[in-house]
């Protein structure tokens, strides 16, 4: 009987040895693509210390040491590039706990439907393309015909061409950011609270908490791992302002606060065809950011015990 | 006191809530009534609240750009066909790495967190893509972008936390192969977490300019997104400057013109954005779930 059974398990292990290979099938086609897709550019990245010649190809280039390197960091701009990009990053970081109070705040609705109904249309602008959202942000702030000039004139107000003035920038781009993303981001803290178990929200009503205790001792510390979380992979990302969005809302009036590290990039990269160069920025942004990354992580790990790691 | 504390509380978030979803309204509405209102009352600034001047000009003279409708075809054929390749990539990847006993697990995970880290810039990939062969194709589109690591993390905790172990388990001593359970077992049970990655794949192709703008010139393959780039934020469609040697009936004409071109912008935003607002509230009630799994266990 019981030999039967081991070799019963035995049987059912050889079974799945012998199947194992299908396994290695399934996952292929991903690690191919990711292997073209990805693993091939970071391969690509040695341009950054070559001199590129495309009739010589990748491999066939010439090197050229950091020259690329020295070229950016001595470049006049390289520090309003870099003002710029961390000005725009660290705004956007001051916004986050939007996403937060929005959260506990809903978390506060009582009738579901009224919350589903929020929750549906707060993630809206979330599916809306950034081409979308950038061109509502330039028609409304439109100097003649925009809508945020007529309500400021309705209230007797002075109008404004708000995208020409360069330091408005960074408002127009972190505010309109919260307005399309507020909704999304919420959504993980939101899963976060429905973990909060009712029993303990309940004891702690009988023992006389008002809602604002509740959402003090209870709430928040329950969703605080989720916090952090998101806060070390939000620093993780402080120098990679998106392209996209900056590149549309750019102006040649605004580009004193416009021109970030990633539309720097393309501009001397794509434009230009610099290739080494722009390889060497993008480089040096990726290396920063996986710097930065690591180091918030360890911190977060000593001080929180929490890490993506 | 605990009424008291209770009541300012409500009262601060109905207010709250009242005004973020103003805020988060306001702007679509705007762009609805604009759409339909007469061009000159929008180009002057009289269109806040309510339209003005009903006409569907604006929606007439969309509709009749050659160039909207090849837009509105490529972008189709790239989301459905990219979409379908993405989840072919991505789901049975999840499925591999949810499995405990795989060996080589840990390996293959880092294989692919690590490119969330690393990335080749913009320069390196786009000079792979150009040696792949892949600049300016009709399929470029479709092929490039199938692949997010993140949901990839999304589908996979699914896989681990909603389907029981003793299911293949059962399976397996019936004599299922690996490519059985799979196909049998996981794919069948997936659906919700399909519907999930399937619509944030899609919506990211419906969107996606800057794709476009680097691997494609050829304007026949341009998808709706750049088209509207070139129109809305470029302005490319803007009536030439208006000569004044020519008669009153003309100039007005002219203007006319300059101004229908203005609210077309309006309709242009909600037609393209149409498409994924139908869409994304059927898949609404997965995303909590989808989004704690996958983010909490990153």
């Amino acid at each position: 009987m019981q030999t039967d059974l081991r070799s019963a398990g035995r049987r059912t292990r050889m079974k799945w040895l012998k199947n194992g290979w299908q396994l290695y099938v399934l996952i292929l086609p991903a690690v191919i693509y990711v292997f073209l897709m990805n693993y091939l550019p970071l391969f690509g990245v040695q341009i950054a210390f070559k001199d590129y010649r495309p009739s010589k190809g990748i491999l066939g280039s010439s090197w050229a040491g950091l020259k690329y390197f020295r070229q950016f960091i001595n470049y006049p701009n390289f520090g309003l590039i870099i003002t710029n990009t961390l000005r725009i990053s660290l705004y956007t970081l001051l916004t986050f706990p939007c996403a937060v109070i929005f959260a506990l705040l809903l978390n506060e609705i009582q009738h579901t439907g009224v919350k589903k109904t929020i929750q549906m249309i707060t993630y809206a602008p979330h599916f809306l393309s950034t081409v979308v959202v950038c061109s509502m942000v330039l028609l409304f702030l439109r100097k003649d015909s925009g809508v945020i000039n007529n309500l400021l004139s309705l209230l007797g107000m002075e109008r404004q061409e708000f995208i020409n003035v360069a330091s408005y920038f960074e408002d127009i781009y972190v505010w309109s950011g919260v307005w399309q993303n507020l909704g999304w981001n919420s959504i993980i803290y939101i899963s976060a609270l429905s973990s909060v178990s009712p029993d303990l929200v309940e004891a702690a009503r009988i023992d006389g908490a008002n809602r604002m205790d509740i959402i003090r001792h209870i709430n928040i510390p329950c969703i605080a791992p989720t916090i952090i979380i998101m806060l070390i992979l939000a620093c993780g990302s402080i120098l990679s302002v998106g392209f996209e969005k900056t590149f549309l809302l750019q102006k040649s009036l605004n580009l004193s606060r416009s021109q970030i590290i990633s539309t720097y990039t393309y501009e001397v990269g794509l434009k230009n065809s610099q290739y080494s160069y722009s390889a060497a920025i993008g480089l040096f942004n990726t290396v920063v950011n996986f710097i930065l990354l690591i180091l918030v992580n360890g911190v977060a790990r000593r001080v929180s015990s929490i890490s993506i790691w | 006191m605990r009424k008291y504390s209770d009541t300012i509380l409500k009262i601060v978030l109905v207010a709250v809530m009242a005004l973020i979803v103003i805020v988060t309204v306001y702007p679509l509405y705007f762009s609805v009534i604009a759409s339909f209102s007469e061009p000159s009352e929008v180009v002057a600034g009289r269109v806040t609240f309510v339209a003005k001047g009903f006409t569907t000009e604006a929606y007439q003279n969309a509709l009749n750009q050659s160039e909207i409708w090849v837009g509105f075809r490529n972008s189709m054929i790239y989301t459905l066909l990219g979409t379908l390749l993405s989840l072919c990539l991505t789901v049975p990847a999840a499925y591999v790495l949810s499995k405990k006993q795989l060996k080589g697990r840990s390996v293959l995970s880092w294989y692919f967190v690590l490119i969330m880290y690393l990335s080749g810039g913009l320069v390196p990939t786009y000079l792979i893509m150009k040696n792949l062969g892949l600049l300016n194709k009709s399929y470029s589109l479709i092929v490039i972008g199938s692949f997010s690591v993140y949901n990839m993390v999304v589908c996979r905790v699914y896989f681990e936390s909603s389907i029981p172990e003793e299911l293949y388990e059962s399976a397996r001593i019936d004599g299922c192969s690996e490519f059985g359970q799979f196909f049998k077992i996981a794919l069948p049970l997936s659906t919700p977490i399909m519907a999930v990655i399937g619509l944030f794949y899609a919506s990211a192709r419906w969107n996606d300019y800057f794709n476009a703008m680097i691997y494609l010139s050829n304007s026949d393959l341009f998808p709706l997104q750049l088209v509207l780039r070139n129109i809305l934020i470029q302005n490319q469609m803007a009536a030439a400057a208006i000569d004044p040697t020519l008669d009153p009936e003309a100039v007005y004409a002219l203007t006319r013109r300059a101004y229908l071109a203005e609210t077309m912008k309006y309709s242009l935003i909600l037609i393209s954005s149409a498409p994924m607002l139908i869409l994304y509230p059927f898949v609404q009630k997965y995303f909590v779930k989808g989004m704690m799994i996958g983010a909490v266990k990153g």
